[in-house]
Parts: C-alpha cells; sequence; structure tokens
C-alpha cells in the first residue's frame, strides 16, 4: 500500500507508534526469555541437560533434577483435556451457529463467554471441593489425573466453543446456501462443507485451548494431587511443571530455585513448539 | 530503522537497571538494618519490617534468606545486623544473643469422622512411609490412608521431617500440598486423608465447623497454648539472633517484633506469638 499511496504526515507518526509498540511487545517476549535464561544457566553449567531426564527422582534439595514425570504429567493433562473438550466444544458451536432456535442462541453464547470468563481458581476450588469426593468414591484419594483432565477440559471448553464459532462465522453465507438449495441435509452440509471449510480456525482455537491448558496452574495445582511421578492409571495423582514452579518457588534457594527456572524454560519451548505447529498446518493447509 | 530498534531496546534495558540502581542508592542514605537467615522467619519479619518502617521513616529493613546457619554466620562475620533462625542457638554458638519473636508448631489433622483419636510417633511414621496403608491398622475403619505431604521447600516440612528424623525421599506420598489452607480443604473432604499443618490455622479452622480434628502428640493436645508454654513437643521458636547485647535502632526493632504491637502479624502467617 505504502508504494501507491502517499503518506500523510499523521500516518507518519501513527506508524512510528504501531513500530514502537510492536517492538515493545517483541522486546517484552525476549527480555522474558532471556531471564529465564539467566536464571537458569547457574544448574545448567552445572549438570548435563540430560540429568533432567535421566536422574532418578526430584529432589532439588539433595541435587536430583528429574524434570520428565512432570513433563509428562503436563502432556497427558493437556492431551486429555483437548481429547474431552473438542468434541463437546465443536458441538457445541454448531448447536448456537445452526441448529439453535433464536431465541436461545444469543442466551446461549452469552453463556458461553461468561463461562471463559471465570477466574481458574474458582474451577480449582471446585475441583477440590466437589468433584474430587465425588470421585474419590471411586477411586481414592479423588485427587489425580483425571480430576486434572475435566477440570482443564472445563476450562479450555468455551475457548473452543468460541473460537469454532468464529470460524463458523468466517464461512461464507453463500457455501451454506447453496448447498441448501441443492438440497442437501443440514448436517450434511456441517459436515461436508462447513466444518471443512473453517477446519484452519478450528485448528487454531485447539492450539490455543492446548496452551491454555499448559499454562494452567492454580486450579491444576488444587486438583492434580502434585506427587511427582508417571502416572500408571487415571486415577494417580501427578505434578504438572506449572504446579511444581508455584508449589515450590517460594521456598527455593539456589540450584533449586535455578532449577524451578528450567522447568519455565522447558514449558516455554513447548509452547513455541505448539505455535510452531499452528503455523506450520496453517500453511500445510493453503 | 534498525538503528533506532537498537535504541529503544537500549533504553528499555537501561530504564530496568536504572531503577535497581535507583533503589539501592536510596538506601545507603538513612540508617539501614539488614537480616538475613532462615526462611522460615523472613517472611514473618519482612512484613514487621514494613510496619516499622511506617513507624519510623528513616530506617530501611533488608530481609534476605539462606537459611537458618547463614543466619547465624552472617551476624557472627558481622555481615548482617541481626540473624535470623528458626532454631535455639547450639551449644558452639553460645557466645550469640538469641529473642524469639514467635513460635511455630505443626499438628497431624485427620478427617473429623475418623474414629482414630491419637496416632503414636511409630505409627506416624509407618503410615508416612508406607508400612502401614490401612485405617484398620492404628485402630480405624477398614479402609486406605490417603497421605497427604508438604511440597519441598517448605519449612513444616522440614520441621515434620527433622522431628520423625524422616528424609523426603522415604516418605510415600497420595497427595502433596502447597499452603496449609489446601491441607485442611483435603482433609476435610477426603475421609481417608492424613496431613500436617501450622497448629495455629488447623486449630482456627477446626474451631469454624471445617470437618477435620487435631491429633495429639506423645499425650499432648495439639493447641495454640500448648505451643506457646512449649510443651507440645512438635514445635520450635522462631529467633532473632545479635552479636552483643543490641542497642540503638537493632534493640528497638528487636523490642518491636517480640511486642504486642505485632501479634497480628505472626496470627496472620500462622505462627503462635509467644508470652507478654
Amino acid at each position: 500500500m505504502a508504494s501507491i499511496l502517499s503518506l500523510s504526515s499523521t500516518d507518519q507518526y501513527l506508524i512510528i507508534g504501531l513500530k514502537l509498540s510492536a517492538l515493545l511487545v517483541s522486546g517484552v517476549v525476549l527480555l522474558v526469555f532471556l531471564f529465564l535464561l539467566n536464571e537458569s544457566l547457574p544448574l545448567l553449567s552445572q549438570i548435563s541437560i540430560f540429568q533432567l531426564f535421566s536422574d532418578s527422582s526430584w529432589h532439588p534439595v539433595d541435587g536430583f533434577y528429574n524434570l520428565s514425570p512432570m513433563l509428562t504429567a503436563t502432556l497427558l493433562s493437556t492431551m486429555g483435556a483437548l481429547l474431552v473438550a473438542t468434541p463437546l466444544g465443536i458441538s457445541s458451536a454448531v448447536f448456537s451457529r445452526y441448529y439453535a432456535p433464536a431465541f436461545l442462541k444469543n442466551g446461549y453464547r452469552r453463556l458461553i463467554e461468561l463461562l471463559a470468563g471465570i477466574p481458574s481458581v474458582v474451577y480449582g476450588f471446585w475441583g477440590l471441593t466437589t468433584l474430587a469426593p465425588l470421585l474419590a468414591t471411586f477411586h481414592p484419594p479423588g485427587v489425580s489425573l483425571l480430576t486434572a483432565i475435566l477440570i482443564l477440559a472445563l476450562m479450555i471448553l468455551p475457548t473452543i466453543a468460541l473460537t469454532a464459532d468464529a470460524a463458523f462465522l468466517g464461512v461464507p453465507t453463500v457455501y451454506y446456501s447453496s448447498a441448501a438449495a441443492l438440497g442437501l441435509s443440514r448436517w450434511r452440509v456441517i459436515k461436508d462443507i462447513v466444518l471443512p471449510a473453517a477446519r484452519a480456525g478450528i485448528f487454531s482455537g485447539l492450539m490455543l485451548a492446548a496452551g491454555r491448558a499448559i499454562g494452567e496452574t492454580m486450579a491444576v495445582l488444587m486438583v492434580a494431587g502434585n506427587v511427582v511421578q508417571f502416572p500408571t492409571s487415571a486415577f494417580d495423582s501427578v505434578r504438572t511443571l506449572t504446579a511444581n514452579i508455584a508449589l515450590e518457588m517460594a521456598y527455593a534457594m539456589g540450584n533449586h530455585r535455578s532449577a524451578l527456572f528450567v522447568s519455565g524454560l522447558v514449558l516455554m519451548m513447548m509452547v513455541s513448539v505448539l505455535v510452531g505447529l499452528t503455523e506450520y498446518f496453517k500453511r500445510y493447509k493453503q | 530503522m534498525k538503528k533506532i530498534a537498537l535504541l529503544v531496546f537500549f533504553v528499555i534495558a537501561a530504564s530496568f537497571y536504572w531503577g535497581v540502581f535507583a533503589e539501592n542508592s536510596v538506601s545507603n542514605e538513612s540508617h539501614k538494618l539488614i537480616l538475613t537467615g532462615s526462611s522460615t522467619v523472613a517472611p514473618l519479619v519482612a512484613e514487621m519490617g514494613k510496619r516499622f518502617e511506617a513507624l519510623h521513616p528513616d530506617v530501611r529493613i533488608d530481609v534476605q534468606t539462606g537459611g537458618s546457619s547463614r543466619g547465624v554466620n552472617d551476624v557472627r562475620n558481622r555481615i548482617s545486623d541481626i540473624g535470623m533462625a528458626s532454631r535455639a542457638l547450639k551449644a558452639d554458638e553460645s557466645e550469640l544473643l538469641s529473642f524469639t519473636i514467635a513460635m511455630d508448631g505443626i499438628s497431624v489433622i485427620v478427617n473429623k469422622n475418623n474414629p482414630v483419636t491419637a496416632l503414636s510417633r511409630q505409627q506416624i511414621v509407618d503410615i508416612y512411609t508406607g508400612k502401614i496403608v490401612n485405617w484398620q491398622n492404628v485402630g480405624g475403619n477398614n479402609s486406605p490412608i490417603t497421605v497427604v505431604n508438604k511440597a519441598e521447600g517448605h519449612s513444616t516440612l522440614d520441621l515434620f521431617l527433622h522431628y520423625f528424623n524422616l528424609n523426603n525421599s522415604d516418605i510415600k506420598a497420595d497427595v502433596i500440598i502447597g499452603d496449609n489452607q489446601q491441607g485442611i480443604k483435603t482433609v476435610a473432604t477426603v475421609a481417608d486423608a492424613i496431613a500436617y499443618v501450622s497448629i495455629g490455622s488447623a486449630e482456627y479452622e477446626a474451631g469454624h465447623e471445617v470437618n477435620i480434628k487435631l491429633l495429639p502428640l506423645e499425650g499432648i493436645a495439639a493447641s495454640v497454648e500448648n505451643v506457646r508454654n512449649q510443651t507440645f513437643p512438635l514445635s520450635r521458636p522462631l529467633n532473632l539472633i545479635t552479636r552483643e547485647q543490641p542497642s540503638g535502632i537493632i534493640k528497638a526493632f528487636i523490642e518491636f517484633a517480640g511486642s504486642e504491637q505485632v501479634n497480628d502479624i505472626i496470627d496472620g502467617q500462622y505462627f503462635v506469638p509467644v508470652k507478654h
């Protein structure tokens, strides 16, 4: 555009402002990364990186730094939550956009938006006082990987539903009306035309939801049980990377503190991989 | 454009550093008290320090953690003005002076509906190391025990391990918690759970219709009163340590930290104020 239209002086000021804000935002990300790296270095310079996965256990005070049980717990709880929430979230969006009667449509969407706005600690508290005792009647202690998955699923459900809804909105109306004019059933149109056309948007929503699930701390801390171990069943207690940082940071010193920053670094890398994947799939789809 | 970007980056970075240095240079102008030591005592003293600063605007209180031993060493080597230790002075530290500002005690708690009314020292050790896994074996219902432990680094964990002579790696926990509240909530909702928390918070919650009960230890009831009169075994003093008889601003702060003016801060952190 710049080559076609000449810029007024207002435009030029605006551009400087925009560039500055963009620089500030990217600068913050860079600073966070440098900070994490800087705080992690005291430990990383003393032990080999493989020890983070090969040590016998996580007892940082005694010099054992195995992060892999917690990495596994983070991955399992995130994938579990996605598995539970994805079908529900997409169905919810399909319902509100294509099946809900007009009087219900808006109210339902507001309800989902409200669900997205509930603070995570409220979900955690509900999980600890209601869901955990309920699950404990089947298999004590009730706080477990499964409880964490269910709470996380509940938390990311509105994210998936709202982004899927926005993706459906982006599908040109003419697709829908032309298909309907051909006499296809409503479900057939949704399944074969709307869903494929909206899949890039839905997929971005899923990645956003996965990012939220990976980063969630308070709610998971309250319901996952926090024992550092590889779970052998969904009823086992697990500790995620974020919960580990929150549990131990207040009291950690020296190498222990540094090890917690290493887990922060690992989390940041996981999110980066997720962002990379999203980008890759977007390009691959086009 | 690249040059401008670089310039902006440096301006941002510089402002971060400027903030840090500016803070340091201010404190040199007035009286400064440096306290180092126990990470249990530090948050308590930091709160007291804030109130003290409000009363004495020309004084700055600088609190740093590093463990009780560092607290003792720093005050010996004159690196700090006052040391903080979550234990009594040892025999080889007798040249120093200690002032108890609060007591810390922990209680084993179980669900109110649990028929067990007392556990021996050995029973608690066996439960926490996984040798006893059913309440039946200690006179309770036939149901598996849910063992609740604290996350690494918490002072209550240190005190518990030290008292029962355990290593954290020996403990077979089912649930690991962060703060006292989480432990109390877990025991109140999971009928077969056992946990240990600060006595102050446990007694408060049990008195407010939360479904927990405090178990006595070695025949002595777990209560704030018994921690205060030093009969409850699972407790320790929180001390301030000096090299010589304190004077001036050091004396003023120690007297302030041991006075009734800070009882609400001590209660707020679930410690027990000393007798006045």
